[in-house]
C-alpha cells in the first residue's frame, strides 16, 4: 500500500525551544492517523511542516510521495488543511470563499464556481452560502474551513484539531463529515486533545509529548495500555484518603491516583456500571463519605498519567502562539 | 512567462476578494476619508485665512497637498489589511494553496489603487466644493492623478511592509502615523517650504511628498509665477524626482514585503 504521509526523524527548534524532537510518521492510504497530545506538544507544528508552511531543521518529509522540503508547491496542490482558527475570509459569503479558494487552486472559473456550489450543498451551507461569512456560528465557520480544504479534491487532508472550541452537536456533525470523507478514500491526518476523538476517527493513534513520540498503535491497543473506564470518588474527609485508597485497590485494574487537595481518587475499572455500584458499597461498609462518583471514560490526562507518569502539561511554543494570538 | 501570468490570475483573485471588501464593509472607506475631508475643511476655512500663498487663492494651493496626504494616508489601508490578513488564518489558508507566492501581495497592493482612485475623486469633488480649480488641458490633468496613483502604489508597498512586521492592525496604525506625520507636515503639502526653518526647510525640499504636491500643482495648474517652487533640483523637476521615488520604493519594498511575506505565519 501506498504510504501517503512518510516523516522521518523530524526535528523543529524555535530558538532554544525544540518543538519536534525526531518525530517519525507513517500514513497508508485511505487510513486514519491521529496526532493525540496536549497543547505545545508539538502537534500543529507537525502539520504546518507537513503542509509547507514551515521549514524544519532536520529530518526527512514526503506528502503523497512528493519531497515536502524540495517540491512544496506540488505538495500544495494535492493537500487540504483545515485548521484550529477558521482560516476564511468572513467579510466574502461563503460561496465568495470557496470560489477564490478554488480560483487559486486553479480550477478555472466555471469549475471553481461549480465546485463552491457542491460542497455547500455537501456541508449544509446552501441558505448560508450568499451571507458574508461574519454571520456565521463556529460551527458553521468550521464547516465552511473544512470544505475550503477539500476544494481541490485532495487525495491528503491535514485536520488539526478540527473540533477544538465546538459545542457537543457541532463537534458530532464534524466527525460525520470527517467520517464521510475518509470513507470517500482520503487519507487523514488528524490532530486532536481529546482521546475520544481519536478512538472514534483514527486507524492508528500516535501520542506525542514535547515532540516526541510517547506510544503508537491502533485505539484497541493504546486503551489495552491506558485501561478502560475510569472510576471517580470526591470524598468528604481528607483523613479518609488513605483508607479509600485501599478500598479501591480491590477494584482498581492498574495504578489508583490521589489527588490530596481536592480529596479525589481515580481508578481504572472494568466491568461497567455494576463497578460503581460495588464501589460504593465498599466505600459504605467502610464508613467513608463520598461527595460525588462517577463513571467515566479515560481521558488524555489519563493517557499520559499511564504512559509518563505526570499529567498532561500545556507548554511550549504552540501554547506561547495561542496566547500572542488571544 | 507562464509564471507571470499566474501572478496576474492570482493576483487578480486575491484583488478580487478585497475589493469586496470595500463594497460590504464601506464605513472602512467612509471613515479613512472623513479625515482628509476635514483636512480640506479646516486648512481652508480656519487656517488658510493665516496663511499667505503669494499670487493665489490658498485653496487652490492646498488641494494638491490634500491629494498627497490623500494617497499616502490611503496606503495603511493597505498596511492594516495585510496586518489584519496575518492576525487571521487566512494567511495560512493562502500559503498552503499552490498560488504564486507574492500574489497576496500584489492583490492587496493591486486593490489599493481602485481604493485610492474612489478616495481622489471624493476629494478632487470636495476641492471642486470649496474652489479649487484645475487650469491645464486635460491630458495635463491625467497626468497629475495619474501620478499621484503611482506614488499611492509605490507607498502600499512600504506600508505593506510595515504590515507584515507589525503584531497587529492597531499596532500599524501608530507605526503609520509616526512616519505619515512627519512626511506630510514637513513638505510643502500646507504651507509653502520656504516658510520652515532652515533644517526642515532642506528635508521638506528633497521630501517625496513635496515632489508629489509640487507634480500634482504643476500638473494642475496651480502655480503662480509669484510663488515659484525653491531653487533645488527636486521641487524644479517635481515630477521627474516623484518618479524617481516611485520607481525605487517600489524595487526596495516589494522585494521586502515578498521576503517577509514567504516566511511570515499566521501570529
Amino acid at each position: 500500500m501506498n504510504e501517503m504521509i512518510r516523516a522521518e526523524g523530524l526535528v523543529k527548534n524555535y530558538g532554544e525551544v525544540r518543538a519536534l524532537d525526531g518525530l517519525d510518521l507513517s500514513v497508508p492510504e485511505g487510513s486514519v492517523l491521529s496526532l493525540l497530545g496536549p497543547n505545545g506538544a508539538g502537534k500543529t507544528t507537525a502539520v504546518r511542516i507537513l503542509t509547507t508552511l514551515l521549514p524544519f531543521d532536520e529530518g526527512q518529509a514526503t506528502v503523497a510521495g512528493i519531497d515536502v522540503r524540495t517540491n512544496p508547491n506540488d505538495v500544495r496542490s494535492r493537500i487540504g488543511l483545515s485548521g484550529q482558527y477558521a482560516a476564511v475570509d468572513e467579510y466574502l459569503t461563503g460561496f465568495e470563499n470557496l470560489y477564490l479558494f478554488g480560483k487559486l487552486y486553479r480550477l478555472g472559473r466555471a469549475r471553481a464556481r461549480e465546485r463552491a456550489r457542491e460542497l455547500l450543498e455537501r456541508f449544509d451551507l446552501v441558505e448560508a452560502g450568499d451571507r458574508p461569512v461574519k454571520t456565521y456560528s463556529g460551527g458553521m465557520r468550521r464547516r465552511l474551513d473544512l470544505a475550503g480544504a477539500l476544494v481541490a479534491n485532495p487525495s491528503v487532508l491535514f485536520l488539526d484539531e478540527p473540533t477544538t472550541g465546538l459545542d457537543p452537536r457541532g463537534r458530532a456533525e464534524m466527525w460525520d463529515v470527517i467520517r464521510e470523507m475518509v470513507r470517500a478514500g482520503t487519507t487523514l491526518l488528524l490532530t486532536t486533545q481529546y482521546l475520544e476523538e481519536a478512538d472514534r476517527l483514527a486507524d492508528e493513534i500516535v501520542v506525542i509529548d514535547h515532540g516526541r513520540p510517547i506510544a503508537r498503535g491502533t485505539a484497541d491497543q493504546l486503551k489495552s495500555q491506558i485501561g478502560g473506564e475510569r472510576v471517580e470518588l470526591v470524598i468528604a474527609a481528607r483523613e479518609d484518603l488513605a483508607r479509600a485508597r485501599e478500598t479501591l485497590t480491590f477494584f482498581a485494574v492498574g495504578d489508583i491516583v490521589v489527588d490530596e487537595q481536592s480529596r479525589t481518587l481515580v481508578a481504572p475499572v472494568s466491568g461497567g456500571s455494576g463497578v460503581l455500584t460495588e464501589v460504593l458499597r465498599g466505600f459504605d461498609a467502610n464508613s467513608i463519605g463520598v461527595l460525588d462518583v462517577g463513571l467515566r471514560r479515560p481521558t488524555l490526562d489519563d493517557v499520559f498519567l499511564t504512559l509518563t507518569g505526570h499529567a498532561a502539561e500545556n507548554g511550549g511554543s504552540e501554547e506561547i502562539e495561542l496566547k500572542e494570538s488571544a | 512567462m507562464a509564471a507571470l501570468a499566474w501572478l496576474v490570475a492570482d493576483g487578480a483573485a486575491v484583488a478580487q476578494r478585497n475589493l469586496i471588501k470595500i463594497k460590504r464593509v464601506p464605513e472602512v472607506l467612509v471613515f479613512v476619508l472623513l479625515s482628509p475631508i476635514m483636512f480640506v475643511l479646516l486648512f481652508a476655512y480656519v487656517f488658510g485665512g493665516a496663511i499667505d500663498v503669494p499670487g493665489m487663492n490658498y485653496r487652490e494651493f492646498l488641494m494638491a497637498g490634500i491629494f498627497a496626504q490623500t494617497v499616502v494616508f490611503g496606503a495603511t489601508y493597505t498596511g492594516a489589511g495585510l496586518a489584519e490578513d496575518m492576525q487571521k488564518g487566512i494567511i495560512d489558508r493562502f500559503k498552503s494553496l499552490p498560488m504564486t507566492r507574492p500574489a497576496v501581495l500584489v492583490g492587496r497592493t493591486s486593490a489599493d489603487i481602485v481604493y485610492n482612485i474612489l478616495s481622489i475623486t471624493i476629494m478632487a469633488t470636495t476641492g471642486l466644493l470649496v474652489g479649487w480649480r484645475i487650469h491645464t488641458s486635460f491630458w495635463e490633468a491625467a497626468a497629475g492623478f495619474a501620478i499621484l496613483l503611482l506614488f499611492s502604489y509605490a507607498f502600499s508597498w512600504v506600508m505593506a511592509t510595515v504590515g507584515l512586521l507589525v503584531p497587529s492592525p492597531e499596532v500599524l496604525n501608530n507605526a503609520a502615523f509616526m512616519v505619515i506625520m512627519p512626511l506630510t507636515f514637513i513638505s510643502n503639502a500646507f504651507v509653502p517650504a520656504d516658510t520652515l526653518p532652515p533644517v526642515l526647510q532642506t528635508f521638506a525640499e528633497w521630501n517625496p511628498v513635496s515632489a508629489v504636491t509640487q507634480a500634482a500643482r504643476n500638473l494642475f495648474g496651480n502655480t503662480s509665477a509669484l510663488n515659484p517652487p525653491p531653487d533645488v533640483w527636486p521641487m524644479q523637476n517635481a515630477e521627474l524626482y516623484t518618479l524617481i521615488w516611485i520607481v525605487v520604493l517600489v524595487a526596495v519594498f516589494a522585494p521586502i514585503s515578498v521576503r517577509l511575506y514567504k516566511r511570515a505565519s499566521s501570529k
